[in-house]
């Protein structure tokens, strides 16, 4: 099978070029992380992350055939070849299919993704009906792997300034979750123009995230409750 | 060359569940914390756990942590330290509890209260009947765990270095456990972290078999550093086997799924634990199932065109309860398997999941070993935690949720210890050796300047493969034998690995290198311990001693990378409040 990834060392190359690779795949090569374990056998100076492989670390994120997945549950047999293996898009690259994620963090780190409740907790867990619990379904399943922010053409050109999907959505856990204090200050936070307001409902984060959640959506529900929040 | 050195007053070596629960609790009491990771911390195979923490919370009905403990003392057949058992049972409720007030997204009770859902081997009443104690996020307890976990250390400012790889223990003359050194993988570069006191909280190193449940990074690193600092492994011939990882894939496939109602069945539609385990059937402890599951195998009995699975069905529980509370593994059976277990059962086999021995350490998660005659003295400094540690709670076989538990327990327990310790220490730090740091610069440097060498891949991949066939679901004396010679030949190859990248930046063939030296030690020490005891109990199922025999292995093993020396220390069979659970025959 032919494979074609961007590669880049800073040590030696000026700039990233891409580089070929033909592998002879073995029937228990299910998944494109399988291949490219091969392929670091064939050639180990292959650097990329990598940790469960069964798509729950969000390590091995990358930009395959042009859209941003993990490797490791992206299917060989559904792939076009040559295939095309970049590094996620938007931030720099450290070395091949590894980028510099500190922005994304930053943005993470940003919202104050904990719960915020002042209250002297209960001697026992705070009360939660299952209707409250079900709000958290859709965004506590995070694996922070960025290829929802990294295919977003608004994080790419803000993202210092845009919090991007991935922290969006996280916002919207915390301020979903009953046992949250912190709603409104957490809605203020992000009122600048350019925090939430970024966001253009384009909707590539909902193309991609390889575990099938919707930062639009949980965007959308932010916006709703400011506006709810002004009237 | 001298080492740049930094100064902290705790530096811990890993930052999953047991690790970022640890720094929690040194951050929020305002010390100096390092907390080091070859991975984002969120990326830490904690991450994968998907049924449940084990604690009785009594949300379903009755429970108490006296029941919880006597099924951990069996669970163990009897090779856990009562002590140690004793402590966590009772601690259990408590930090399961903090985890709540932490944010964990755990599913609900009508009455608001957290759910809890029945698992293997955890009963009511000292045996009589199944009880609800798994408390679960869903199919992704320990991804919902590890997040808020890494949250709350977001707020109390835990200072991180992510991708950095520990590589060696730093000892004074006095055997003292002063840090470690540490490479940065972005730069290449090597440092000294210094610490008042030492935690490890690497993980298990559950690659050492071929088929594994296991991520990519759980190499034994802790363990293997151990080795090298001088410092006996306890009772590594003790791994677990899942009953069901997704055969040919490993992926984990919960327990969960049976204690929702699924089981396992033969190739003649049999559901066959019912002959094995007449009470608990399905949920008997992993050990029981996983060796029942390859006896079916063994006897002609397996499923599929080759007999060589098992099938687990859950259809029967219908979409919504498996949407409601098993949609990963739903997720992982498309993916991994091609089938979806809405319509059709899931082909799984035993795979290595858990390895119950590691860092010898009594329950406040200091490292102890045999001195003076002191079979547990305290190496002063040093501390373990979560899966690398052996305390020894779940001696020769850990029960399912008992593993979350362990690292909440035992990461808060070591913690508690280390304020003690950083306190008595005082302000300043103690001098490090002279040579501190040469023997990792010298590891490091044998290893780019390697021409000729033996290959990474091959390697590890010999290593694997011998564990499997020598060391796995049932054990064999010749083949235990046999199994030693191999993988005491593959030493000179892991002494001498050539890797083709001399680059600095981001060098993962490097990093691989250095996993692949500690994930030595792990494989030898099990090999070796393994071999040696003649008896079978929990997971170690020899085929020329078929029993348990009390009277002459009622005994945890200390294995030395020096010599490969073995000794053996006495099982602590006296609680810290309640009775002694004596041993007896081992039922489910």
């Amino acid at each position: 099978m032919k494979f074609r990834i961007e590669r880049f060392n800073p040590d030696t190359d000026a700039k990233p070029y891409f580089k070929e690779y033909d592998v002879d795949l073995k029937p228990a090569d299910r998944m494109l992380l399988d291949a490219l374990v091969r392929i670091k056998m064939m050639d180990d100076t292959l650097s990329l992350r990598r940790s469960c492989r069964e798509g729950i670390c969000g390590s091995d994120a990358m930009n395959i055939n042009g859209k941003n997945g993990l490797a490791c549950i992206t299917k060989i047999v559904d792939l076009k070849e040559p295939v095309v293996l970049r590094a996620l898009p938007g931030l720099p690259i450290i070395r091949d299919l590894i980028v510099d994620m500190t922005h994304f963090f930053a943005q993470y780190h940003s919202i104050k993704p904990y719960l915020i409740n002042d209250e002297p907790p209960p001697e026992r867990e705070r009360l939660q009906s299952p209707h409250e619990r079900a709000e958290l379904d859709g965004l506590y399943e995070c694996i922070l792997c960025a290829c929802c922010s990294t295919s977003c053409p608004s994080f790419w050109w803000n993202p210092d300034k845009f919090v991007g999907p991935a922290g969006l959505l996280n916002a919207y856990r915390f301020i979903a979750d009953s046992r949250d204090q912190a709603a409104n200050a957490r809605l203020d936070d992000l009122k600048d123009p350019y925090r939430l307001f970024r966001c253009h409902s384009i909707m590539n984060c909902v193309d991609v995230c390889p575990k099938g959640l919707n930062p639009t959506s949980a965007i959308g529900k932010i916006k709703d409750m400011m506006v709810r929040r002004a009237v | 060359m001298a080492l740049p050195v930094r100064k902290f007053d705790a530096v811990i070596v890993g930052a999953g569940g047991a690790g970022l629960r640890a720094s929690y609790e040194l951050s929020k009491a305002g010390l100096k914390v390092a907390a080091l990771s070859k991975v984002f911390p969120t990326r830490s195979h904690t991450v994968a756990a998907q049924g449940g923490v084990g604690a009785a919370l009594g949300n379903m009905g009755e429970d108490s942590w006296h029941w919880h403990m006597y099924d951990t003392v069996k669970g163990s057949d009897w090779l856990g330290d009562q002590d140690a058992i004793e402590f966590m049972c009772r601690m259990a409720p408590e930090v399961v509890i903090e985890l709540e007030h932490f944010g964990m997204p755990f599913d609900r009770n009508d009455n608001g209260t957290i759910y809890q859902r029945p698992f293997g081997g955890h009963t009511a009443n000292f045996g009589e009947k199944p009880v609800q104690r798994s408390s679960c996020a869903a199919d992704r307890t320990g991804h919902a765990m590890l997040h808020a976990l890494y949250q709350r250390n977001v707020h109390t400012k835990t200072q991180f270095f992510v991708e950095w790889m520990a590589l060696d223990i730093i000892r004074d003359a006095e055997g003292r456990v002063l840090g470690v050194t540490a490479l940065e993988m972005e730069t290449g570069d090597i440092v000294i972290f210094q610490g008042k006191a030492t935690l490890f909280a690497t993980g298990g190193g559950g690659r050492i078999f071929a088929s594994s449940t296991n991520a990519f990074i759980n190499m034994g690193d802790g363990v293997g550093m151990t080795a090298r600092a001088g410092i006996p492994l306890e009772d590594m011939e003790f791994w677990q086997f899942h009953p069901t990882g997704v055969a040919g894939a490993g992926v984990l496939i919960t327990e969960g799924v049976r204690g929702e109602g699924g089981y396992l069945l033969n190739k003649n539609g049999e559901r066959f634990m019912e002959r094995y385990a007449p009470t608990m059937k399905d949920l008997a402890s992993r050990d029981v199932v996983s060796r029942a599951m390859a006896t079916e195998i063994k006897e002609g009995r397996g499923c599929g065109p080759h007999g060589d699975y098992i099938l687990l069905k859950l259809d029967h529980l219908g979409a919504d309860v498996i949407n409601k509370r098993l949609p990963g593994i739903r997720e992982s059976a498309i993916k991994f398997a091609n089938i979806d277990p809405v319509k059709e059962p899931i082909p799984v086999v035993p795979t290595c999941h858990y390895q119950m021995g590691g860092i010898p350490t009594n329950y406040h998660g200091e490292v102890v070993v045999p001195k003076g005659g002191n079979p547990s003295s305290v190496v002063p400094g040093f501390y373990a935690a979560g899966e690398c540690g052996c305390a020894s709670i779940h001696g020769a076989n850990r029960l399912g949720t008992n593993s979350l538990t362990d690292l909440l327990v035992m990461g808060k327990s070591s913690a508690l210890s280390m304020l003690d310790y950083i306190k008595a220490e005082g302000p300043k730090h103690r001098d490090l050796p002279k040579d501190a740091g040469d023997f990792s610069l010298s590891r490091v440097a044998a290893l780019d300047g390697k021409k000729g060498g033996a290959n990474v891949d091959k390697t590890r991949g010999e290593i694997q493969r011998t564990m499997q066939a020598h060391c796995g679901v049932f054990r064999f004396p010749d083949m235990l034998v046999q199994g030693v010679d191999k993988i005491k030949a593959l030493a000179d190859s892991v002494a001498n690995l050539e890797i083709g990248d001399k680059s600095k930046v981001f060098n993962t063939a490097r990093i691989e290198a250095l996993e692949l030296q500690n994930l030595y030690e792990t494989a030898r020490a099990t090999m070796i311990s393994a071999e040696a005891r003649k008896e079978t109990r929990g997971a170690h199922d020899r085929a020329d001693f078929h029993q348990r025999d009390d009277n002459n292995w009622l005994k945890h093993t200390l294995w030395y990378k020096e010599g490969d020396k073995l000794e053996y220390k006495a099982v602590n069979l006296k609680p810290l409040t309640v009775e002694t659970i004596p041993p007896k025959a081992r039922v489910y």
